[in-house]
């Protein structure tokens, strides 16, 4: 929105809101630097008075520690990846946010629960993981696919013209439904995936960087899903199809698009990414509940404003970055500046990285891919 | 469903099978969907009328009726005869019933022979007792698709009946159904009265309506039907069309009578009454507010939950002797000055970041300060100053000199909480029209040509942030003196959807909507945490919220009480098309002014222009 060019008298007022923003900005990366001299004195030399000024019992944290924080963000920043691929193409698409992606995501992670407590209930789970592991991952994303599918059909297709924001509202009922739903149908415990083999689960030590298998495969399938992507995108006609009907629905239609068909199969290519993501939780973290899916779709939207809204490439690059940033900001920033029981303050921290870009780069890091009237 | 309309069934049996069938098993799905979410046994423990039905029956009973409704609806073409509707659609209301009850009685026959408890918890003996009356499953199959068929008939058949019938049945069903509903309400309020025998005779000992009742009370509500038919409408026609000093007797007199009735009516209610209407004005607070940011200015703040926590955090530092950091002890009046800043101070922090980005983005954005707020009240961080996870205790009821307004005491509550609403009606009554209300109007329909037209927008949204935020500031003030404590966790996300369904459902934009928003929601189903007058949907409002906000926009975008600017803005294409066939009979020149002005059509009651 191009708000600068305006008449000298409102410019004075809009002039007292920037001068706040530039106060704001200037703030917030005074801190960010701060946090990160301490953090850098403290390991350098961690009895000098710069890194105790504000937290003299900071110890700082040794190269494995680092390393652990690392990959733990890197394979949690993966997963807001592969999930913020669905919000990505829906917004590169129809240009509304669609809140209840973070359900389908939900919705992998619960049928995967499903199906891989039955296998462990008839012993096939230990005798033929690798099996197993394949079929439930066709099952969390068909059900993923299908709740995606089903969505759009229902409440997004009827609104295809109507204002932004009435979608963007309806999806938080969507939301809200699933939620409930799934609760209503599955009871409000939190469920726990089976064990898993050791071979998978155990440590592993690849390039002096210590991994558990868990988060390995995660990283794998991750990398795997987003080629296959990418291939799928930018190689095949359905692909050119899908960036043809987010360049301009009307335009890609008189071309012979069916526009309909190339939307459903953005959700459906959006959900099945959520409903792979969805089993990588599961497998990692081990326990599901209904509402699984809210924070991590939250965070996953703002890994897609990271990278740049409608860019596949960008939404893949934010969730790794936001999940980097989110698992090192607190023990690098925020401990150092002397705040107490930082591991609360994460979620803040993801929230904090989307007002950042938001206020630096609203584009993202590398470009939004909207057609011209979203950009409006 | 076009080509149905288009072309003219030959006889009743030459159906479009495809669309019935889709339908049929819609309703057989939405059946399904609803007694495995538990909804129907969890429910059958409210009666409705005795033991003859329970809510839990109703609710699924509704369903056939609803869809055997929404199948056989006609089409309407503009300039095309239109048939008229007849036997054609009860067979279609029929089969579509028919194919329904015989999914629901596929689900018995499933629930007979697997065991799926294990994933599905409402996969329960209970279920399979509620669906076949405890009578065997042959007995049930039939009954269910019987009384599917016959539902999708009566669904149906509404369409065929004379509008009068129609609208008779509509007002017993409805009038009975809330009778039954505000059980509490009467009785209680009859207590007061001294007139317990009327509740005595209207409901049954067990709860519900008792049959002689139902059947008197649906004789009397159906001849009130016929007898104002018509004359109601009149009645509000007038009003809308006085002018000048005769519409202000008439106002004023509308005020006192709604004035006596919200003081002295109070005073006859027994405490859970109270409680009940002090809960919903704390959350009609909260829904006025955010009624000026998303239904005037058009901003979706999703974290409007945010300003309800610096509300009540404020008060809970600044009177509570328990306050961890700084206790000053004050009275809640003084306090109250302090939240007004604080909370002012809050919706220009958060407002000043927001206030350029895409209106979408802004939804995320203020989301995400509204969980930031929680998560650093409920922080080790700043647990020294708001007590964490543990919240601040023990903070004092507001001391009038004459009486205490505490928790205790919900009557003293919910006049607080009247005082405070009605400021917050008058203020947002007053702001409408203002200056500052067109600006919000304008920026909501376009900004860019708001923005042209010489509106500074950056400080009207900055504004509308303030204003609703010092709304919410004062809920949370109240809520902290009712409660009595205050912790992080009465601050979820969830409470700003709630407050959104309300605002949504009333209709977005006007004060009256959003009263009947949140005495329908809040009153009836609840909030967040306190129970409504259905206690037993406890487990099921958020699902139900979640429904009611997609088939709102869906179906209803500007609420049950729409205004009148806003609906025009939702329909602009169809009130566009109306101009454009008026304009045939206007002259040229008036069908264009028609046209290109749709927001000053005579009847808005505002003017749309700038001085």
């Amino acid at each position: 929105m191009s708000t600068h060019a305006l008449t000298t008298k409102s410019a004075k007022r809009l002039a007292a809101v920037d001068r706040f923003l530039t106060f704001i900005r200037v703030f917030l990366v005074a801190l960010i630097v701060v946090g990160l001299l301490a953090f850098v004195w403290q390991q350098i030399d961690a009895d000098n008075p710069f890194a105790r000024w504000r937290n003299p019992d900071a110890r700082g944290l040794t190269g494995d520690q680092f390393k652990g924080l690392l990959i733990s963000g890197l394979s949690q920043g993966s997963m807001y990846g592969l999930i913020a691929l669905g919000y990505s193409m829906v917004y590169g698409v129809l240009g509304f946010i669609n809140f209840a992606h973070g359900e389908v995501f939900m919705v992998g992670a619960m049928t995967g629960f499903i199906a891989s407590e039955k296998f462990a209930a008839n012993g096939m789970w230990e005798q033929n993981f690798v099996l197993c592991l394949l079929l439930i991952v066709l099952m969390a994303v068909f059900f993923s696919t299908f709740t995606a599918v089903l969505m759009e059909r229902i409440a997004y297709r009827p609104l295809r013209n109507s204002p932004r924001l009435i979608p963007l509202i309806t999806s938080i009922g969507v939301s809200f439904f699933i939620q409930n739903f799934v609760l209503g149908l599955f009871g409000p415990a939190s469920k726990s995936y089976p064990r898993l083999p050791d071979w998978l689960s155990k440590q592993r030590s690849i390039l002096t960087f210590e991994i558990a298998g868990t988060r390995l495969l995660v990283l794998v399938v991750a990398a795997v899903s987003m080629v296959g992507l990418w291939y799928v995108v930018e190689r095949t006609k359905t692909g050119k199809a899908m960036r043809a009907v987010a360049e301009d629905k009307e335009i890609a239609a008189l071309m012979g698009i069916d526009v309909n068909r190339t939307i459903v199969t953005t959700f459906a290519v959006g959900g099945a990414m959520a409903g792979i993501g969805g089993i990588l939780w599961g497998l990692m973290f081990r326990s599901v509940t209904h509402m699984t899916g809210f924070l991590p779709g939250v965070k996953a939207f703002t890994a897609a404003v990271v990278g740049g809204i409608g860019n596949i490439g960008g939404a893949m690059a934010g969730g790794i970055s936001l999940g980097s940033a989110e698992s090192i900001a607190p023990m690098v920033i925020l401990e150092p500046l002397g705040v107490p029981g930082v591991s609360q303050l994460k979620d803040a921290v993801a929230f904090t990285v989307l007002v950042l870009v938001l206020l630096f780069k609203p584009s993202g890091l590398f470009g939004e891919r909207l057609s011209a009237e979203d950009r409006a | 469903m076009n080509a149905r309309a288009m072309t003219l069934p030959r006889s009743a049996v030459d159906q479009d099978w495809r669309h019935v069938l889709r339908w049929g098993l819609i309703c057989g799905l939405a059946l399904v969907g609803l007694c495995l979410v538990g909804m129907p046994v969890e429910l059958d423990k409210r009666a409705i009328i005795e033991r003859h039905l329970s809510l839990g029956y109703l609710f699924v009973l509704m369903v056939p009726i609803g869809v055997g409704w929404v199948s056989s609806t006609l089409v309407a073409l503009e300039g095309v005869e239109n048939r008229r509707q007849g036997l054609y659609d009860l067979v279609t209301g029929l089969v579509v019933g028919l194919i329904g009850g015989g999914v629901l009685s596929l689900l018995m026959v499933g629930l007979d022979v697997w065991n799926l408890r294990d994933p599905l918890v409402n996969w329960s003996p209970q279920l399979f007792r509620f669906l076949t009356y405890e009578n065997g499953m042959g007995f049930g199959a039939a009954a269910w698709l019987g009384t599917g068929a016959l539902l999708g008939l009566v669904g149906a058949a509404l369409h065929v009946v004379p509008a009068v019938v129609r609208r008779t049945t509509a007002f017993v069903v409805f009038g009975l159904f809330f009778l039954s509903v505000l059980e509490a309400a009467i009785s209680d309020l009859s207590e007061g009265f001294g007139l317990e025998s009327l509740t005595d005779w209207l409901y049954a000992k067990k709860g519900g309506l008792t049959v002689t009742s139902t059947v008197v009370v649906g004789l009397v509500i159906a001849l009130a039907s016929l007898a104002t038919r018509g004359r109601v409408k009149a009645v509000t026609e007038r009003y809308r069309d006085m002018e000048g000093v005769e519409r202000q007797k008439a106002s004023t007199i509308l005020f006192v009578v709604i004035a006596v009735l919200c003081i002295v009516l109070p005073m006859f209610l027994g405490k859970i009454m109270n409680e009940l209407l002090a809960n919903v004005g704390i959350f009609l607070l909260l829904a006025l507010g955010l009624n000026i940011v998303v239904g005037l200015a058009g901003l979706l703040d999703l974290g409007y939950v945010a300003f309800f926590a610096v509300g009540g955090y404020t008060t809970a530092v600044l009177t509570s002797p328990n306050s961890p950091w700084f206790a000053p002890e004050l009275h809640f009046g003084v306090s109250l000055v302090f939240v007004v800043l604080a909370a002012a101070l809050t919706g220009l922090m958060i407002g000043a970041p927001v206030i350029r980005m895409r209106g979408d983005y802004l939804a995320i954005v203020t989301l995400g300060f509204g969980e930031i707020i929680r998560l650093l009240f409920m922080s080790d961080w700043l647990g020294p100053y708001f007590g964490g996870a543990q919240g601040i205790t023990n903070i004092p009821g507001v001391d009038l000199g004459f009486a205490t307004v505490k928790g205790t005491d919900p009557r003293s509550v919910f006049y607080l909480v009247l005082v405070f609403c009605a400021i917050a009606i008058y203020t947002s009554w007053r702001l409408q029209a203002s200056r500052l209300g067109r600006a919000w109007m304008a920026i909501r329909e376009d900004e860019q040509v708001a923005e042209a037209m010489g509106i500074n927008t950056v400080n009207a949204k900055l504004m509308a942030f303030v204003v609703g935020a010092v709304l919410a500031s004062f809920s949370g003030a109240v809520l902290a003196a009712k409660v009595g404590s205050i912790f992080p966790t009465s601050f979820m996300i969830l409470v700003s959807i709630i407050i959104l369904v309300v605002v949504i459902v009333g209709g977005m934009g006007n004060i009256a909507g959003v009263l009947v928003g949140s005495f329908v929601l809040i009153g009836v189903l609840g909030g967040p945490k306190q129970p409504g007058l259905l206690q037993e949907f406890q487990n099921y409002k958020l699902l139900i919220y979640g429904v009611l906000l997609v088939f709102m926009m869906l179906k209803r975008p500007e609420g049950l009480v729409p205004s009148a600017r806003r609906s025009r803005e939702l329909h602009q294409d169809e009130f566009l098309q109306d101009a454009w066939l008026e304009g045939d009979k206007l002259d040229d020149e008036e069908g264009v002014a028609v046209a290109a002005a749709p927001t000053t059509v005579p009847g808005g009651g505002e003017g749309g222009e700038e001085e």
